[in-house]
């Protein structure tokens, strides 16, 4: 069972996980009429990876969009470190230390690999626009800077090989890989990866889980994420929310979750004779 | 060399310099399209009203003199000042920022995530906007325009060519400055976006909104941004073609000779601006010069469309456009 306290909790193969760094209290979201997130609450812990699945249109990935900005609930809050969040636009929020992935890669199709993972470090580059004009030398050493812990980003993911490949040219596999490059770079305190292993074989799925368990293990970087794999999602998460048409119909460890009756039942669908 | 191998040559060299106004107001277009996928049809009358602005900070006009004094009857027209060409200059920058400032508020804000024909139809009603404004703010008369550019026949440019081929070319020796302040323009726009944080900033949002916003970047700003460094690059081709033929409305018509130059160089192409210019203003210079026993004069006002009518027929995206590849 789960320790609940503030302190956080041990998970089953030893890793410490802290306070809660963000909390969602009574989340709707309507588009219309139509109400896509129904009065959902959960939290998400520093250094834990935390799942949200559900059946296809459960709400999910509007979830996402709400935690990275990109949606505005109309009811309910957005505890983040401690703080209630005031509107944000997206690109605020990215500046709040929260980088996310996309289920439709969204990259700069027509930069670089490098380029596309420089642009993650936007937000911690200090020089403007006028001061990089005037001294040249300074913003060029910061760029070198910015520049070497993107390699690094490089050599974590293993992509050194595509690094001046235009992103249009690669395949899906690696172009889901960049993205996350790219969202690493940012150096985010929370990470938002929306369905990281959608369309991929087998092999390119364990090296992202691979990926994903490195960078929680090696950054301590906290990790949201949208999967529908089952095994993956239960093999990588310490706790997943379950969704289903808009209600959250469970909350806890995947043991918690598979035993869920509701859970069972959205998934495997319920017989209604009775 | 025989005659009309040299006069054809001098035409082309004029045609030359005549293609880099047609660059300049080109560039603009392609800036802002490539930021936003906007085509802003008021390029020109920016170009219009940024060289308005020039002259009348120069001359010490009095902003809005014929308004003023039809409502009060008073009867002022100016400051009794003149100012140096550079403060005049700099004053001007600021006034079109503060242009591109007022059309995000006002204009683009509202209209984000509508479809392309909308802000296009937004920009030519921008475009009848900022010509109405620059009439009242500073006169509807033809203005002579000079910020110390010389100009007149290049006497150098004559005495080399008659040294070497026993005819001196004929070639304004503002034509010259034009061509240099376009190569130095154009080299400061490739260095800013390749080079520092807002170019990589820029080229990103012009690739994908969603992606941009998702790494922080603020569109606005950009957007800002992107319409003050057209606003800048409208008030450098403003300045070239007013010293050449005086700032009169007939300024604003030079865009839509912009358009065939976008066609031939493709929508998103920076250098294609260029180059697409430069071909359009030799080869109509030189279609004349060929032409002209044949057909009559005055091919100059078809030839550009004519020859973006053939691109369009053979390679829609232009010399350096991006390939137009639709998956299926």
């Amino acid at each position: 069972m789960l320790d609940n306290t503030q302190d956080g909790y041990v998970t089953a193969d030893g890793r410490q996980i802290g306070p809660v760094v963000l909390e969602l209290k009574n989340i709707t979201l309507r588009f219309g009429g139509v109400e896509a997130i129904k009065n959902i609450s959960f939290d998400i812990r520093t250094g834990e990876i935390r799942a949200i699945i559900g059946p296809n249109g459960a709400g999910k990935s509007s979830m996402m969009n709400v935690i990275s900005g990109f949606y505005v609930p109309q009811e309910g809050e957005i505890i983040y470190k401690g703080y209630k969040r005031a509107k944000m636009a997206p690109y605020q929020v990215a500046r709040t230390g929260i980088a996310r992935t996309f289920q439709n890669i969204a990259l700069f199709e027509g930069m670089s690999v490098l380029d596309n993972i420089m642009t993650g470090r936007m937000n911690l580059m200090k020089s403007g626009f006028l001061s990089q004009a005037m001294w040249w030398g300074k913003a060029s050493r910061e760029e070198d800077e910015h520049r070497e812990k993107v390699e690094k980003v490089i050599d974590f993911l293993e992509i050194q090989h595509i690094r001046k490949t235009p992103v249009a040219r690669l395949p899906y596999g690696l172009k889901k890989r960049v993205e996350l490059a790219r969202a690493l770079a940012a150096e985010p305190q929370i990470l938002l990866l929306d369905e990281p292993m959608a369309g991929m074989n087998v092999e390119e799925k364990e090296d992202m889980s691979r990926f994903i368990l490195d960078v929680n293990d090696e950054f301590g970087t906290t990790i949201v994420l949208i999967e529908h794999d089952m095994g993956v999602v239960m093999d990588l998460s310490d706790r997943v929310v379950v969704m289903d048409y808009g209600k959250k119909i469970g909350d806890g460890t995947p043991d918690e979750v598979r035993n869920n009756q509701d859970v069972i039942d959205a998934y495997l669908g319920v017989s209604h004779d009775e | 060399m025989s005659d009309t191998v040299l006069f054809a040559l001098e035409a082309g060299l004029n045609g030359l310099t005549v293609g880099i106004m047609y660059s300049l107001v080109a560039l603009g277009f392609v800036l802002i399209f490539k930021a936003s996928g906007i085509f802003n049809f008021a390029q020109g009358v920016m170009a219009l009203f940024a060289a308005l602005t020039l002259v009348g900070f120069q001359t010490g006009q009095v902003p809005f003199s014929h308004l003023i004094n039809a409502i009060f009857g008073a009867h002022v027209s100016d400051f009794g000042f003149t100012m140096p060409a550079f403060l005049a200059i700099i004053l001007t920058v600021v006034v079109m920022v503060l242009l591109a400032l007022l059309i995000e508020r006002l204009v683009l804000k509202h209209l984000v995530n509508q479809e392309p024909i909308i802000l296009f139809m937004a920009t030519i009603g921008l475009a009848y906007f900022l010509e109405g404004l620059g009439d009242i703010m500073w006169g509807a008369e033809v203005k002579r325009l000079d910020v110390g550019i010389p100009q007149g026949m290049s006497s150098w440019v004559d005495e080399t060519t008659y040294n070497l081929f026993g005819y001196g070319f004929y070639i304004d020796t503002l034509s010259l400055w034009a061509l240099l302040i376009a190569a130095v323009l154009v080299t400061g726009l490739v260095v800013f976006s390749q080079y520092t944080k807002q170019g990589r900033a820029l080229r990103a949002v012009a690739d994908d909104h969603q992606a941009a916003l998702s790494v922080g970047i603020s569109l606005r700003f950009i957007w800002v941004l992107t319409w003050s460094i057209a606003g800048i690059v409208a008030l450098v081709a403003g300045i070239m073609w007013g010293s050449k033929s005086g700032v009169q409305f007939s300024l604003s018509l030079i865009a839509l000779k912009a358009l065939p130059v976008l066609i031939l160089g493709g929508f998103t192409s920076i250098p294609g601006a260029i180059v697409g210019g430069l071909l359009i203003g030799v080869g109509e210079k030189l279609f004349d010069f060929f032409m002209q026993p044949v057909i009559g004069g005055a091919t100059e006002n078809w030839f550009a469309y004519m020859l973006a009518l053939v691109f369009l027929l053979f390679r829609p995206q232009g010399l350096f456009g991006e390939r137009i590849i639709e998956r299926v």
